[in-house]
């Protein structure tokens, strides 16, 4: 059994107000937030917090508003899976399994790290990139809130405190998984009829979600489904990880794009 | 900090980010949940938290701290099985035993939280409920059977066994009747 140092300095705090504080501008700073990543991490001595905030206890989980609802960073991934529009539900009721859904939280799946080899993780991103979602977020400088690509492109520093979604008209998710003990979803598609137009993301084909520019784009121009998902590859390069090949995830983004687009279409 | 573990308060003296997994088998010498992947992917370490089933090896103790959490071992004992453990035993649901414990639990959250036992669940609810928990000896259809015998409160191991739709019907020779 791995020995943990003693010497965590553990903040628990009861208020996002004192969340905020707490984590300052972040520097040094572990976030726990459901802990289903970085708990194994711990306990195999891959990672070793110093000053720690769990934000178990600080009032940021919750889902409200009516139109545009205000999503909290601590809200389970359970939660998720109703009463939240389209893709992000269905991405939400994907993830893991019914003890993982209920322990991870919007925040942490947000904030999971990306790329390398290990199991694709953050499938929710994609979904949020194809709702054009915002993210609050404390840090250096203070809150601000910006779309969520702005977000992942740099999230070092920041806390998330919210998400903002607005209800599009139609939402599509669809999802390749291997039935493998981890149930990880190697590729995902997120599609979304907003206020702005069509707007399509891959979650897994590369280390990030990757808005897919040049399927609107084609889809926009008049292409059909298949058509404008072989421009799939135009956005994105896919990568290798442990769970498939860019070889494989090549061949069948375009697939899963057709078929989000479709089911867009129909929905 | 401290831990309610089967109705008997404990206190702890592992540090805060210790896995409660650990907590449970190292520090309280609790070994009913079990370590498996130890990655939160198959199940064998799931307990419940405040009645709901969790994976202790993602839990921080800290997360859990002053919690409710019940492990196999406070389901029953040998000579008061509770009707998820008799359904286990009467429906051969266990050969090495390893993902028991945690199937077992779940199942157990699984039936108080759909109407307790006599509000029979069907087997797409199960297969959704435990869907992340791994077996690798018994093929998963005798597991099912077992919890949606237990949901039915058909477990009288000695005379009688309804027949589960979908059941396969073969005599297994050392079997429990």
């Amino acid at each position: 059994m791995t020995t943990l140092s003693s010497a965590v300095d553990l903040l628990v705090p009861t208020s996002v107000a004192e969340a905020v504080e707490a984590f300052g501008d972040g520097a040094g700073v572990t976030v726990l937030g459901g802990g289903t990543i970085l708990t194994p991490e711990i306990s195999q001595g891959r990672l070793a917090p110093g000053r720690t905030l769990l934000l178990t206890r600080a009032g940021m989980a919750g889902v409200s508003g009516d139109g545009t609802l205000t999503i909290g960073a601590m809200t389970p991934v359970a939660a998720l899976a109703d009463g939240t529009p389209e893709p992000l539900a269905s991405a939400a009721r994907n993830v893991g399994d019914p003890e993982i859904r209920a322990q991870a939280t919007l925040g942490g799946n947000l904030c999971a790290p990306a790329g390398g080899l290990e199991a694709p993780r953050g499938d929710l991103a994609a979904p949020l990139v194809a709702l054009a979602a915002r993210v609050r977020s404390a840090g250096a400088g203070g809150e601000r809130t910006e779309a969520v690509e702005d977000f992942l492109a740099a999230p070092e520093g920041r806390l998330v405190l919210a998400v903002e979604v607005d209800p599009p008209r139609a939402g599509a998710w669809v999802a390749q998984r291997r039935r493998h003990t981890h149930a990880y979803t190697l590729l995902g598609v997120a599609a979304a009829e907003t206020a702005d137009g069509v707007r399509i993301a891959a979650a897994h084909a590369g280390a990030r979600a990757a808005r897919l520019v040049s399927v609107e784009a084609a889809l926009a121009g008049g292409a059909a489904p298949a058509e404008a998902a072989a421009a799939a590859l135009d956005d994105v390069e896919p990568h290798d990880d442990a769970l498939a090949s860019a070889w494989y995830r090549a061949r069948i983004l375009p697939v899963l794009v057709a078929r989000a687009i479709d089911q867009l279409r129909g929905a | 900090m401290n831990l309610i573990v089967n109705g008997e308060e404990r206190a702890v003296a592992s540090p805060p980010l210790t896995a409660l997994l650990h907590v449970l088998r190292d520090e309280l010498g609790v070994t009913g949940p079990k370590a498996g992947c130890q990655q939160g992917g198959c199940g064998t370490c799931t307990v419940l938290v405040d009645g709901e089933p969790r994976r202790s090896c993602l839990l921080p103790l800290a997360a859990v701290d002053g919690a409710q959490i019940t492990t196999v071992e406070g389901l029953g004992d040998l000579d008061d099985l509770s009707t998820v453990q008799a359904a286990f035993h009467a429906r051969y649901a266990a050969q090495c035993g390893f993902c028991t414990s945690g199937m077992m639990l779940a199942a157990h959250a699984l039936i108080e939280h759909n109407g307790g036992v006599g509000a029979e669940l069907s087997r797409e609810q199960v297969q959704a409920a435990l869907g992340g928990h791994v077996c690798r000896c018994t093929g998963y259809v005798k597991i099912v059977d077992a919890v949606i015998a237990a949901s039915r409160g058909d477990v009288e191991p000695s005379v009688g066994i309804a027949p589960i739709p979908g059941e396969p019907q073969v005599e297994t020779p050392g079997a429990p009747a």
